[in-house]
Order: C-alpha cells, then sequence, then structure tokens
C-alpha cells in the first residue's frame, strides 16, 4: 500500500525525525486559511503541494509558491482541479516555504539480493533516484543494517560522511537515518524514502543562522504482509485514488488490476495471470484485468471474481486459467458453474483448469456445457476469437 | 542423488493436522515421498494421515524419534518464521516453507539464521521442489512431473507447474523442480539453484521461469554467461504486458541500476546464450534447439 505524502510524513514525525509542519486542504478556501495563518506566523512564501500517489507531479504543475493568501487561494484552486496521469488532485498540503540551501536523497527499502533494509543516500537529491541510478549510479551509496541490531550507528556515519556530511550536519544525518529505519520497522514499511532531504538556514542560538537538516518531502509503502499488524496504518490507505473494484477485491482476497481490454481474465498465482495476459496479447486480444483468485481459492471467492470482472462492461469475452496445486480444480469449476447460473449478463467464456482435481473440475464442466481448451495457449486463442467475435 | 530432495529425503510436517498439511502430505506420500513424522503441539504421541504418520510436538522430536532430515511448513504466516526457526534448531538441513503472507521484515533475522546455521530454506510463499520419480516435498501436482535430465527452477507458484507440464508433454523429463516462491525475502534464489544444477551430474539442462521486478533473473543470467555456456538453457519471463507501476520491482532494481522490465530480463538473459520463449509451451523446443537431446 502506497500512502499519501502527509501521512508519510505523520510516520516520520512520530520517529522523532525533523519534518516541517503543514496543513491539509481539499478547498481553495481552506487553502487560504491555511496560507493565512503561515503568514501570520511570519512566514515569507508557503508552498501548496498536491496530493496524489504518483510519481512526477511536480513536473505536472502540482507544487507551487504563493506569496499572499489570495495567491495561495488562486494556486490551490488550480491544483485542486488537476489531473495528474489520470488522477484527480482532491488534497494539497499548505506549508511554510523554505530556502534549501542544498537537496540531498535519502532512503530505505528491502533489498532481495542481500536479504537485508538496505539504506541508500545520495547528495544528488530532488530528483528521482531512479534517474541517478541510471546516469550516475557512483553517486548513490548504501549500508545494509544488520538483520537482528538494526541500522548501526556507525554505519549510518559512513553513509553520511559518504555523501558529504561533517560535523553538526553529519550528526544531524545519523539520527535522521535511525530514524528512517525505525520508521520501516515500527509500520512494516517496505520503502522509507525522503526526497529531498535538505539542507535549509536554521536559527542558531546567537541568532546567526545554523546548517539544519530537514525531511521536505516523504514516501512510504506499506508491507500488506504487515498491514494486519498495524489497524491504524489500514486508515492512510487512499479510499479516493482507489478504483472501485479495489475495495471489493481486497474483501475477497484477491488481486485485481483493471486494465482497458476486452478479454477478463481469472488465473490463480501472479506470475501465470500475467502470462496469461502476456499471451492474450500475444494472440491479437487485450486483457481487460489482471486477476489472481490467489492460492486455494473456494467457490465463494471465485462467484466475487467472477462478479468483479462482468462489472467491467467492456468484457466481451472471460477465460479462466487455473493450474491447481493448493488449489482444488473441483472447487473452482463448482463456482464457475454457481456464478454462471447467478450472473447478470452472459459473455463468452473459456474455461481451462488442469492439475489438482482436474479430472473432476473436468466433468463438471462437461455438464456444465461450458466451452474448455486443454492448453493456456488454446485457451488465449479460443478467448480472443471469442472477443472478436462478440464485438462484431 | 538429486538436489534440493530425492530418495533420501526422510520428511517432517509441520503443521500435518490443518487443511492444507493433510492435502498435501497425502499427496506426497502418494508420490512415493518418505513422510516420517508430523509435528502439532498438542497432539504429540497421536497419529496423523490414518495412523499412517506419527504426530509430535517439536521438530526436535522428529528428528531424534524418526530420522527426520527435511522439512515443509504449513503454518500460517504469524507462526512461519518461528516455525523456520525450530527446524533449525532441530537440525534440519532442508527447508521447504509453503506459506504465504510472511511480512518481509519477519523474514529478515529468519534468512540470517538460516544461513548461518548451514541450512537450506527454499521459500516461503513457494510451490517447493520435486525430483520426479524420488521425492515430492511441495504442492506441485504429481501428475505433471516425469523422470528424467531438466532442472526447471522458477520464480513463481502456478507458473512453474504450466512450464513442468510443457516438458512433460514434450516427452522432457526433469531431475529437479524447484519453485523459489515470489516474496522479497526468500531463502533461495535463482543464483543458488543454477548452483546446484551445475553441480548435479542428473541435470543436463535447464528451464529458468522469471518474472518482471527486482534484478534476480540478471544476476542468473550473469552467471549462466560465465559456468553455463555448454548447458542447454531455455527462459521465459512473465509480465511483458504488465502495467508498470503496479508491481513493486523498482525499488529492488534501484539498487543495480536497474529496471526489473521484462524487456531487460530478456535481454540480460538472450546476451548469456539463454533462449527466451513467448510462451511456456514453446521452452522444449527452444531446448532442443539448444542442444538438448534428453
Amino acid at each position: 500500500v502506497k500512502i499519501q505524502e502527509a501521512d508519510a510524513k505523520s510516520l516520520l514525525r512520530a520517529e522523532g525525525l525533523p519534518v516541517p509542519g503543514w496543513e491539509l486542504a481539499r478547498t481553495p478556501e481552506q487553502v487560504r486559511e491555511a496560507a493565512q495563518r503561515l503568514f501570520a506566523g511570519g512566514a515569507d512564501k508557503v508552498v501548496i503541494k498536491a496530493q496524489v500517489l504518483v510519481g512526477g507531479r511536480g513536473k505536472a504543475g502540482g507544487v507551487k509558491l504563493a506569496g499572499s493568501p489570495q495567491e495561495a487561494y488562486e494556486v490551490g484552486g488550480r491544483i485542486l482541479g488537476m489531473d495528474i496521469k489520470g488522477i484527480a488532485v482532491r488534497k494539497v498540503i499548505v506549508g511554510r516555504a523554505v530556502d534549501i540551501v542544498k537537496e540531498y536523497y535519502l532512503g530505505a527499502i528491502i533489498d532481495r539480493a542481500s536479504c537485508r533494509i538496505v539504506l541508500m543516500a545520495s547528495a544528488e537529491g530532488g530528483v528521482e533516484i531512479e534517474e541517478v541510478a541510471k546516469t550516475n549510479p557512483g553517486a548513490i551509496h548504501r549500508v545494509a543494517a544488520h538483520p537482528e541490531l538494526g541500522l548501526l550507528p556507525f554505519q549510518a556515519r559512513s553513509l553520511g560522511l559518504a555523501i558529504g556530511f561533517r560535523n553538526s550536519l553529519l550528526n544531524q544525518f545519523v539520527a535522521i537515518a535511525q530514524g528512517l529505519y525505525a520508521t520501516m520497522k515500527a509500520n512494516d514499511a517496505d520503502l522509507v524514502e525522503v526526497n529531498p532531504l535538505g539542507i535549509v538556514d536554521g536559527p542558531g542560538p546567537d541568532g546567526r543562522p545554523v546548517p539544519t537538516l530537514l525531511c521536505l518531502d516523504a514516501k512510504i509503502t506499506l508491507d500488506d504482509s504487515g498491514l494486519g499488524r498495524h489497524p491504524a496504518l489500514e486508515g492512510m490507505r487512499d479510499l479516493d485514488e482507489e478504483d472501485p473494484t479495489d475495495a471489493q477485491a481486497r474483501k475477497l482476497g484477491i488481486n485485481f488490476i483493471h486494465l482497458d481490454g476486452t478479454i477478463g481474465c481469472m488465473v490463480n498465482g501472479a506470475g501465470l495471470a500475467m502470462t496469461t495476459m502476456d499471451l492474450v496479447k500475444h494472440y491479437g486480444g487485450s486483457p481487460a484485468n489482471f486477476l489472481d483468485v490467489g492460492g486455494g481459492a473456494r467457490h465463494e471467492v471465485v462467484c466475487g471474481a467472477m462478479e468483479l470482472i462482468l462489472a467491467d462492461p467492456n468484457v466481451k469475452a472471460i477465460l479462466v486459467n487455473i493450474f491447481g496445486g493448493i488449489t482444488r480444480g473441483d472447487e473452482v469449476a463448482e463456482g464457475i458453474i454457481e456464478a454462471r447460473r447467478s450472473q447478470s449478463r452472459v459473455v463468452p467464456m473459456v474455461v481451462r483448469i488442469v492439475g489438482t482435481n482436474a479430472e473432476e473440475a473436468a466433468r463438471l464442466l462437461r455438464e456444465a456445457e461450458l466451452e474448455t481448451a486443454s492448453s493456456l495457449d488454446e485457451a488465449a486463442e479460443k478467448a480472443v476469437a471469442m472477443a472478436k467475435g462478440a464485438a462484431q | 542423488v538429486s538436489v534440493i530432495v530425492g530418495a533420501d529425503t526422510r520428511l517432517v510436517v509441520q503443521g500435518i493436522t490443518g487443511r492444507e498439511g493433510e492435502f498435501h502430505t497425502r499427496a506426497a506420500m502418494a508420490y512415493g515421498t518418505k513422510v516420517v513424522a508430523g509435528t502439532r503441539p498438542g497432539k504429540g504421541g497421536q497419529k496423523a494421515i490414518d495412523g499412517r504418520v506419527p504426530i509430535f510436538d517439536t521438530v526436535a522430536e522428529a528428528v531424534s524419534a524418526a530420522g527426520a532430515n527435511t522439512s515443509i511448513i504449513f503454518i500460517p504466516a504469524a507462526g512461519a518464521p518461528d516455525a523456520i526457526m525450530e527446524a533449525i534448531d532441530a537440525g534440519i538441513k532442508t527447508i521447504v516453507c509453503i506459506t504465504e503472507g510472511i511480512p518481509a521484515l519477519d523474514m529478515i533475522p529468519v534468512a540470517d539464521a538460516v544461513r548461518a546455521a548451514g541450512a537450506r530454506l527454499i521459500g516461503p510463499n513457494c510451490p517447493g521442489a520435486t525430483s520426479p520419480g524420488k521425492a515430492k516435498v511441495g504442492i506441485i501436482p504429481a501428475s505433471i512431473h516425469k523422470p528424467g535430465h531438466v532442472g526447471v527452477v522458477s520464480r513463481s507458484g502456478t507458473l512453474t507447474y504450466e512450464a513442468v507440464q510443457a516438458m512433460t508433454d514434450a516427452g522432457l523429463g526433469q531431475s529437479t523442480c524447484v519453485g523459489i516462491g515470489g516474496d522479497p525475502i526468500i531463502g533461495t534464489t535463482f543464483l543458488d539453484v543454477l548452483k546446484l544444477f551445475h553441480d548435479d551430474p542428473e541435470t543436463e539442462a535447464i528451464v529458468m521461469i522469471g518474472e518482471i521486478g527486482g534484478t534476480a533473473e540478471e544476476e542468473a543470467a550473469a552467471y549462466a554467461a560465465a559456468n553455463l555456456r555448454g548447458v542447454p538453457m531455455a527462459a521465459f519471463i512473465a509480465g511483458r504486458t504488465a502495467p508498470p507501476g503496479r508491481r513493486m520491482g523498482h525499488a529492488g532494481a534501484i539498487i543495480s541500476g536497474g529496471s526489473g522490465t521484462a524487456a531487460d530480463k530478456i535481454a540480460a538473459l538472450e546476451a548469456a546464450g539463454v533462449r527466451v520463449a513467448d510462451s511456456p509451451t514453446q521452452l522444449p523446443a527452444l531446448l532442443r534447439g539448444a542442444g538438448y537431446r534428453g
């Protein structure tokens, strides 16, 4: 689950990280009021940032400065009316704009290769890290946290030194890096990014400016498998940005991604579901969805999945591809037959069930007079032909 | 002698009394796998599977009393890390964890402990391993296997079955089929299995099934280029048409500067001399095209 910047910042703050304040606003009026409070508090400028779960919002015009409450109202209104990469902007955050002396990148991820949490840092901050990885991979420095002891201070220091921090900034960096690691652990996150981590001139004890590190943007994704033990985080799932089918799929415990083709797919296993989509394309069709019913799917899940597929009016044909292992073919067949009986609209369907209890499944499907296929290639070809026939 | 599981496998099923545990224990026994014990805390002393398999409270007892040397885990996510640790502690060296949904952060110290103990963990969230004609430790359907000399390694579950079925349909038997699992933290990688196949006299050709995300396929390709030039090898990568950004993958790929896309993986494999299929059904023909005569 990806969460919004504002929620990510709350989680960082909860671990004691230096994150400047913000207010969430859903209307231009709320933007103006938030800006008024900031200007009254001594701000020279405010920054207004779209809250959307896609990258590149800055380039798309979703991050703007304003010099007065009225300007904030106007800018906020424009951003709130925007559509960024197909997602309508429904909320923004308003915060005090700061003069950034230099931008850095700091991120924590779960690294598959080393089976560790790896912290990455770069002095090339403020741009997408994927871009840096491509153009200047040497600028990204990493340390792997100890599997039990976590991110040790010496590791954080070496990372900070590698990207050029010295003196007070080094100590600030160490605290922030350890806070990032703590945020990851506390929330079962699989990614925590601060980009930019900015140096700003903060007020020193004698009134002279002192370089201070601040977390100016935050991105967190949560491990779906860990969500069960963090009930409070479930509320950070942004329902505004979800497809209406997402909640239904979640309730069924299946993995569903809506696409724009005409062939509805129901498959068990993510890899096989992707392969089924690939073969539908290979044979000249286009998939209407990615749907993994998961392992051990029972017939009520199959019925629910079928309803999800049929809820998409673009679906002209359905391809069911089940390779039973932990999933039992006969249970899926029963679900399909039951769903077929009760569904509101009937579209052509081809069913392929092989593996565990396939013979029983074949008997059930034969009795129900459903179109079957023995190989995946055959099933894909038939589904493509069905969708084309239905479209004519 | 086969890799991972074989004729000398003496299996303990952790969670033998659960729905999946029992179902797949029966299937494994029907295939001829030596299931010597099951565990279910609180039911020690009883018998499972129609009185044919003794139940113990601990894995240690299954080792000392029944001589178990391999474990398979059918325990829900909350208890699975503990089950793996218990197996290690009992001295089990081959552990297959079928469980899906274990939080990644829970697996980090477990994977480390497995390594420190010199044990091999397959999974979690995997279909397990079969050495056809010898032993089946997992949930891969028995009917699709045929004994032979093609090693099959895959990151996904059911797609593994698809590839194995394609081999069997074409008359190509398998030495060992392994599904390594799709979670971020897994005990055994493509690279590990390729090394095992490289050293295995039973394995004469290799099929690798990958998918988008991460860089495991690229690492495997680099190994194949350096060490497996003489071995007929074919691959399939799932997710050529998957919409970008909807599956995590790039975060893992940042580490090496890779992109995690199917195109990059296919290019890396082809550059390493590995033939890449458009459909799993093409895999046998590609192996034959690479000179495999099995």
